[in-house]
């Protein structure tokens, strides 16, 4: 087997039993980035070097029999993670020579547990963006096209655009990504890919660049929802340098995926079935939700009434956030400056040269809905709302364990489409937002291909603190749904 | 609410953000269809609903006001567009 085609699972194993060393895992996905990354453009930085030292530890630590559960392991790093001494731009012109002189908690438990860093992720600008298209760095290409020798240039969703497109192009084995309305479960579903959003509070978000801090979680990518449990599992834990990070023990996730789902009761929202749904997205759900009750679930209707309020909550909370965090980029302590006369010319000329459109856009409507006059009808109602919608979540799951729910209401668009409208940009996240709003955690899980032949994605979304069921409820569609295809670029596959 | 044009640049300036007067307009016309969406939210009945602040469904935890870190000058510094010495520079604010 072609060393970029094996799961996390399978490589672990396989550099145990010294049957593959780490050098030449790390070695072929670098190559594979050399020839596929000038035209995907999924890594903004890629640290080669720094892998290929990593790697010459790794198998070091595995000669003395100290293996760690990711020893080894070359992983995409979305550049929204500091990381010390490696340049993290955020996906902006502000921060394009910014290096963080820490690591981030979660970048820092992967290496502890052995993972080697290939080099930094592409992603929409501070994360904001569904498409990877508002990346200061340019858009990233999806590895995926439509059948027929289509030429269409695709996206790979957004914001953790450059994460997903490294993993499913086999330039990465799994990927850091960050989830503030799907910015991980949507670009999963578009590129193929497992990835999950834990609860609020799992992952700890120091050292991640804030876009919305009541929203921002970390989380990963991978080829299998295993693999997916594997890198949570070194991902989350408790730090103290996070004030929402969660003290709970880190259940084993890896073996919660062989749970089943014999007994368990999934709900089917009946308000998640928008109207213009495609019929294909409609049937792939009915599907899921058959291999479910096939697999010994029991499937029950529920009711999340203000689910279509979940976008409008969230287009002003998380831009009133995004106001208030990206006040820090004045020009003065780290990032680009622009000249001003004064210092209030210094601050307009750093944030207007510095910050794409779709990020000022959002500040801006951030700043009126938390000015003076505007905040109860904007900002304070909108709070509100996000009780109901988190009232809604907590009262469905006095009667069911879990969700199942599509991930996006279509399959990877077009470079280009959609791109004139925000609003219609911003109904990409119909689906993953009400989970964001929520914090409940939730993961997109690959279950067919459209008739385009492209990949779809359906969502696990399930109670607080409780990813295990999330992650035996995803194993079992993956299982079902036997997902195989691979996209047309990919390393060792051509093109 | 829509926004006229005078709302935009008190926003902008509001924000720190430069606006060329020429990108008004478009602004004006981005930012009022975003707002006139944001709208529907007054049809929902929220009388008596305490308002959710955030995601963690826990209190924020509190800890001893101690120092825990510190005297990381260089480091901080580091990333400085302008310096000099142990301090950052900006436009004279005091004539």
């Amino acid at each position: 087997m072609m060393l970029t085609e094996f799961t996390i699972a399978a490589a672990r194993d396989a550099l145990r039993g010294k049957q593959i060393s780490a050098a030449e895992l790390t070695m072929a996905h670098i190559e594979a980035i050399a020839e596929l990354n000038p035209r995907l453009n999924a890594f903004i930085t890629v640290t080669d070097e720094q892998a290929a030292l990593q790697a010459a530890r790794a198998d070091q630590a595995i000669a003395a029999g100290q293996a760690r559960p990711l020893t080894g392991i070359p992983l995409a790093i979305k550049d929204l993670f500091c990381t010390q001494g490696v340049r993290t731009t955020a996906g902006s012109r502000i921060l394009e020579n910014f290096v963080p002189p820490y690591e981030s908690t979660v970048s820092a438990r992967l290496l502890h547990d052995g993972a080697v860093f290939l080099g930094k992720a592409n992603l929409d600008e501070f994360a904001m963006g569904s498409s990877n298209m508002t990346s200061a760095f340019g858009p990233v290409e999806s590895p995926w096209k439509r059948s027929g020798g289509s030429n269409a240039v695709l996206v790979p969703g957004g914001s953790s655009g450059g994460s997903a497109a490294a993993v499913s192009a086999r330039l990465a084995m799994g990927a850091t990504g960050t989830d503030t309305g799907g910015s991980i479960r949507q670009p999963a579903a578009f590129c193929g890919l497992a990835g999950i959003k834990p609860t609020y509070g799992r992952c700890s978000r120091w050292g991640v660049v804030a876009f919305a801090s009541s929203l921002d979680q970390p989380g990963p990518f991978a080829r299998t929802v295993q693999d997916c449990a594997i890198l949570l599992g070194s991902m989350a834990g408790f730090d103290p340098k996070d004030s929402t990070s969660i003290d709970l023990a880190v259940p084993d996730f890896e073996a919660a995926c062989r749970r089943g789902v014999r007994g368990l009761k999934i709900g089917v929202p009946r308000e998640y079935r928008a109207d213009g749904m495609p019929a294909e997205i409609e049937r792939l759900w009915q599907q899921g939700l058959d291999w479910l009750r096939d697999a010994g679930a029991d499937i029950v209707d529920v009711s999340l009434p203000h689910t279509k309020y979940g976008l409008a909550t969230y287009y002003i909370v998380a831009p009133a956030e995004a106001s208030s965090n990206l006040a820090r980029y004045d020009g003065v302590r780290f990032g680009l400056r622009a000249d001003g006369q004064d210092l209030t010319e210094l601050y307009e000329a750093t944030r207007a040269e510095g910050f794409g459109e779709e990020v000022k856009r959002r500040i801006l409507i951030g700043t009126y809905v938390l000015s003076a006059g505007y905040y109860d009808a904007y900002y304070l109602r909108a709070q509100k709302v996000r009780a109901l919608i988190l009232k809604d979540f907590t009262d469905a799951f006095t009667t069911v364990d879990a969700l199942l729910t599509p991930t996006a209401p279509s399959a990877a668009f077009a470079q280009g489409e959609k791109m004139n409208d925000p609003v219609a940009m911003y109904l990409n996240d119909v689906f993953t937002v009400p989970a964001s709003m929520a914090g409940v955690p939730a993961m997109s899980v690959p279950a067919g291909l459209d008739s385009q032949g492209l990949p779809l994605g359906l969502q696990v979304i399930g109670r607080p603190y409780d990813e295990e069921t999330v992650f035996a409820v995803s194993q079992v569609i993956e299982d079902s749904a036997g997902f195989s295809a691979k996209p047309a670029l990919r390393a060792g596959g051509g093109a | 609410m829509s926004l006229d044009p005078a709302t935009v640049r008190r926003i902008a300036k509001l924000a720190r953000i430069r606006v060329q007067e020429a990108d008004i307009p478009r602004l004006q016309g981005e930012l009022n269809a975003i707002l006139g969406w944001i709208e529907q939210l007054s049809e929902v009945d929220v009388e008596g609903v305490q308002p959710l602040t955030g995601g963690a469904q826990i209190a924020l935890r509190l800890r001893e006001d101690v120092v825990t870190d510190g005297n990381q000058a260089e480091a901080i510094l580091a990333n400085a567009p302008d310096r000099v010495g142990c301090f950052f520079t900006v436009p004279k604010v005091v004539e």
